[in-house]
């Protein structure tokens, strides 16, 4: 079973929901991101999406580019990820950790290459965010031959035949992008997202994830009504932001936070 | 491969690939409205009315057919092949970008879109969708990069206008790329209301298709003058190549004819040695960017580079994924010229024929000033001149310290 199913079921038994916290790796420093891992796990977060930066992320908002960018300022590169991850694995094997980027550094690295790096590293699952999955057919049969889930999302805009494609495609879990935008946008109508998230539920049984407009507590515990899981970034990339200087500060307010959606969620 | 045997129009496939180049690389909220538009836009191809309505706003509105002209002093001066000159710089608005921007106005309002969005570069994309959306009372949004909106002043005001709101992009380098991120944000926040205006042969399928069968009137033309002036097809092509999109739309109808060498002209700024350039097909390898998988500028770690160039519209790190595969292919050779060589040739067309390129147009001139000498004088080179030069005054002014 892998790490993604086995973290689930787990949560299942317990009768939670997941907590997802997403954060750029390397920002603002790459030596800041082993800890800050590990800290997160402590205040309860299920998986970790760790964000692979790239120049030109189209799909993200002002907050996870600039979070990109201040990665980049150390040359960040997809290789110095995978040894994060290992690091992290010295010390945790059972938290999933997965890769959320764009496609372009992992077609420069090579599929194969990747695929066998990630998994050698402890990497459970990748969502590259500009691979619908037409444009998969060569690199996630070797994901999946690699143990990588593949991790897709759906958008409001997805109709009934794509979210049927994308539950044959997806392993893991699927992420449903709560609005239409971008990373860090506005707010979220949860009655919709229940709605929409019920219509997905028809073709998969895999557990399903919100993201996109979670900002505190109270908006986590509502999504949590309706998701088995809660995926939160930019709030979280707000506290780097806040004081890019003080690691000390952007791992506390980071696992501040996280512990209150996790109680919230809890509750 | 026998050129003149190839289906030139069965690419790209149903699934928006040249071999290896184009697709559909976009974020998951983009994917249905990309197939709503590919539908949209197949419907209307084929229809006639939509053909006719297109022609007749090439010929009244934008005043073609634009001339192919022969440039007989520089002919002379340059000592070898003819040199045709097909007048883009003539269309209204200043450029080839009309062609394109009509073609996909029209489509926007069958699609019952009440805004537009466009990237813009040099400012001729912007200031062309400007003056469609005002023509058919659309809403419109340029983006650009704060860089260029220093550098091309005259154009910004041009689509300010027109009525067009211009939003200054600052994230990145400031340039083309960056103002197509930022576009694409736009999009797939507004995407139910929302039309955007891409102006080159790049993106996500249908785009390189579509832009460049509104551009292809450029070659069907010229091919048809050349034809009537000299009685023969031309022995080479010349196009500058940013995205590509006026060398595409001159390009692709002489595809077939196995006769006619084609020359792809990019930016090689101050020297491709130097690293600072934007000529991905003569010194980048192939990624995925901006929907589309092509030549890139990118770092070992697939990081997209930051361009120089003098021209703003060439100020770009990709290129139409067409292109990409005519390079593979062999059918088109790509060269690069550097800003200093651009400079030339715009003082060459300036002074020997009295005409004014744009800075993009000018990199064409600098390789048929080095092509021309080498060929026959019964030999014939057509050169697209996609725009005129007035949006570029200033940074000329300024690049020669002259104060205006």
């Amino acid at each position: 079973m892998s790490r993604i199913e086995a973290c689930f079921q787990a949560l299942k038994a317990q009768g939670k929901k997941a907590l997802i916290p997403y954060v750029t790796a390397g920002d603002p420093h790459p030596s800041i991101t082993v800890p800050l891992m590990h800290q997160m796990v402590e205040a309860g977060a299920s998986i970790i999406e760790l964000g692979v930066p790239f120049s030109d992320p189209m799909a993200d908002g002002p907050t996870i580019q600039l979070a990109h960018e201040r990665s980049l300022v150390h040359n960040t590169s997809l290789t110095d990820i995978l040894a994060m991850v290992q690091t992290f694995r010295q010390t945790n094997q059972t938290t999933p950790v997965v890769l959320m980027g764009y496609l372009n550094p992992i077609e420069i690295m090579g599929y194969e290459a990747f695929a066998q790096a990630a998994q050698a590293a402890g990497v459970d699952g990748v969502l590259t965010v500009d691979l619908p999955p037409e444009e998969g057919k060569e690199v996630l049969p070797l994901f999946k031959a690699h143990g990588l889930d593949p991790i897709f999302l759906v958008a409001p805009t997805t109709p009934a035949h794509r979210m049927q494609a994308i539950a044959e495609a997806a392993s893991g879990f699927v992420y449903y992008v709560s609005l239409k935008g971008v990373t860090g946008a506005n707010t979220l109508d949860t009655a919709e997202v229940a709605a929409r998230l019920a219509k997905m539920r028809e073709y998969t049984d895999l557990p399903l994830g919100v993201g996109f407009g979670i900002k505190d507590a109270a908006t986590a515990a509502a999504v949590g009504q309706v998701a088995d899981a809660v995926v939160v970034g930019s709030a979280l990339i707000k506290q780097v932001e806040a004081t890019p200087e003080d690691h000390t500060t952007i791992i506390k307010n980071i696992s501040g936070l996280l512990a209150s959606m996790r109680s919230a969620l809890d509750a | 491969m026998k050129f003149s045997e190839f289906n030139w129009n069965a690419l790209p496939d149903a699934t928006g690939h040249f071999g290896a180049y184009g697709g559909r690389f976009i974020a998951e909220t983009l994917m249905e409205p990309i197939y709503q538009l590919e539908q949209a836009y197949s419907s209307l191809k084929a229809d006639p009315a939509f053909q006719a309505e297109f022609d007749r706003d090439l010929k009244h509105y934008v005043g073609r057919p634009s001339p192919l002209y022969f440039a007989e002093r520089l002919t002379r001066e340059l000592g070898g092949a003819k040199i045709f000159l097909k007048r883009e710089d003539l269309n209204h608005t200043g450029a080839h970008k009309i062609n394109n921007t009509i073609g996909q106005a029209i489509l926007a309002k069958h699609m019952g879109k009440t805004r537009i969005i466009a990237e813009t570069g040099a400012g001729q994309h912007g200031v062309a969708s400007a003056t469609i959306a005002a023509r058919l009372g659309l809403e419109c949004v340029v983006y650009m990069g704060a860089e260029d909106v220093k550098r091309q002043a005259p154009n910004v005001f041009r689509m300010k206008l027109l009525g067009a709101t211009v939003v200054p992009v600052h994230s990145g380098s400031k340039t083309l790329k960056d103002a197509l991120n930022e576009a694409m944000r736009d999009w797939v926040t507004n995407v139910d209301n929302t039309f955007y205006i891409i102006g080159t042969v790049a993106g996500p399928h249908p785009y390189p298709a579509m832009v460049r069968d509104f551009q292809s009137v450029i070659g069907r033309e010229a091919r048809q003058q050349i034809l009537e002036q000299d009685g023969r097809l031309p022995d080479a092509l010349v196009a500058c190549v940013g995205g590509g999109s006026n060398a595409i739309g001159l390009f692709h109808p002489f595809l077939a004819d196995e006769s006619v060498a084609i020359y792809g002209v990019e930016a090689a700024g101050s020297g491709i040695s130097t690293g600072k350039h934007a000529a991905p097909l003569t010194a980048g390898k192939s990624g995925v960017l901006h929907g589309n998988r092509t030549y890139l500028m990118e770092d070992d770690n697939g990081q997209i580079i930051e361009t120089h160039s003098i021209s703003a519209g060439l100020d770009y790190p990709g290129v139409g994924p067409e292109h990409s595969w005519l390079k593979d292919l062999g059918r088109a050779q790509y060269v690069a010229v550097t800003d200093a060589q651009a400079m030339e040739g715009f003082h060459t067309l300036t002074r020997k024929e009295g005409i004014i390129p744009a800075l993009e147009s000018s990199h064409a001139m600098a390789y048929v000033m080095e092509l021309a000498p080498k060929m026959a004088k019964d030999q014939s080179i057509i050169m697209c001149l996609s725009g005129r030069g007035d949006k570029d005054i200033n940074t000329i002014a300024r690049l020669e310290g002259i104060t205006l």
